[in-house]
């Protein structure tokens, strides 16, 4: 394995790093508040390490929605990672199956986009290493930051409202994740029904609201795609 | 809001997220070769998961339409928040601004009243 380039890694994970940390203490937060305890929360983050779906699934679990519930709205929050999957997967096609095994465990948000953007650069670089040094970083400090999120999460009283810190999050992720029309109406509807289904029964609100937003962003591409041509 | 489910429960549940979500981060990687591209039917509204999953995480934390009316702190600190993570696409100012005026809101303005 090439050193350099799992060092470069790590470096350029570095600045990413300053959004996962907190994340990772809300998760952790999130935990302690659902009634997990330290292993179990420290569990979480090593056997599931997807920081949305976690939020998600403690949320419910800590209303105690169906276990149902709770695992199918994970899936479809863990789904976009068939997207990162398929298009990393020609970069690892020489590489032995465990190797990629492993790296599939580590597969994330931030280590797909920076080892895609690496791999498409003009320098050559040791692809399994980039990705390691990257991912790896990722993992340990995911570890780490969930276990001192529940520690924190214990001991500070209820009034401060740390659970509020969750949808916060995920609100600056979803700004960039409504990059053009069709995705922004697909958050405007899932967003919409999900307020208005809040009271559904098994906490299902959340579930009906994201398929109704996926249904409205795939209604708007086709208006949308011949408005975009109207003015050539 | 502490879950009443028993604990080999809450393993359980941690666990099959894990597998099933592990199923999907190898799928691709496994199978390449076999299978190389997602099919155009499954890719189109792939691409929706993530804005219509996050809004409807985030909205109703921010929003409700309870007979206990509306939890006006939240709104106020939601919309700031809003406009925060618009402009910087920061995640730590995005929560520094949103947990900051739910303290103000709650603490100093709120008690004022």
């Amino acid at each position: 394995m090439d050193r350099e380039d799992f060092a470069r890694g790590v470096r350029e994970v570095a600045p990413l790093l300053l959004g996962v940390a907190p994340f990772g203490l809300v998760a952790g937060i999130a935990a302690a508040n659902a009634g997990l305890d330290l292993t179990q929360a420290v569990g979480m983050s090593v056997i599931v390490f997807a920081g949305a779906s976690q939020l998600a699934a403690l949320d419910l679990i800590g209303r105690d929605a169906p276990l149902s519930v709770v695992v199918l709205t994970a899936v479809v929050i863990n789904l976009r990672m068939l997207m990162y999957s398929a298009s990393i997967a020609p970069h690892f096609r020489t590489f032995a199956t465990r190797l990629k095994a492993g790296l599939a465990y580590l597969l994330t948000d931030q280590a797909y986009a920076l080892s895609i953007a690496s791999y498409r650069g003009e320098r050559s670089v040791d692809r399994a290493a980039y990705y390691i040094g990257v991912a790896l970083t990722l993992w340990v400090v995911w570890q780490v930051t969930t276990a001192a999120g529940v520690v924190l999460g214990t001991g500070v009283p209820d009034a401060w409202g740390l659970e509020f810190a969750v949808p916060l999050v995920f609100l600056a992720l979803l700004v960039p994740a409504m990059e053009d029309g069709p995705t922004t109406v697909a958050g405007l509807a899932g967003g919409t029904i999900a307020v208005a289904g809040a009271g559904l029964p098994l906490n299902l609100g959340l579930l009906v609201g994201a398929s109704v937003g996926i249904v409205a962003g795939l209604v708007a591409e086709r208006p949308m795609e011949v408005n975009a041509t109207d003015g050539h | 809001m502490a879950t009443s489910y028993a604990d080999p429960l809450v393993w359980g549940v941690i666990l099959v997220i894990g597998v099933l979500t592990y199923a999907i981060r190898l799928s691709f990687i496994g199978l390449f070769g076999y299978l190389d591209e997602i099919p155009p039917r499954l890719e189109r509204p792939l691409r929706y998961v993530p804005a219509a999953v996050l809004a409807a995480l985030v909205l109703p934390a921010f929003v409700t339409l309870n007979a206990g009316g509306l939890a006006v702190e939240k709104l106020v600190a939601g919309g700031l928040a809003a406009v925060v993570a618009w402009r910087t696409e920061n995640v730590f100012a995005t929560m520094a601004v949103g947990m900051g005026t739910l303290w103000v809101a709650r603490f100093l303005l709120l008690p004022a009243l």
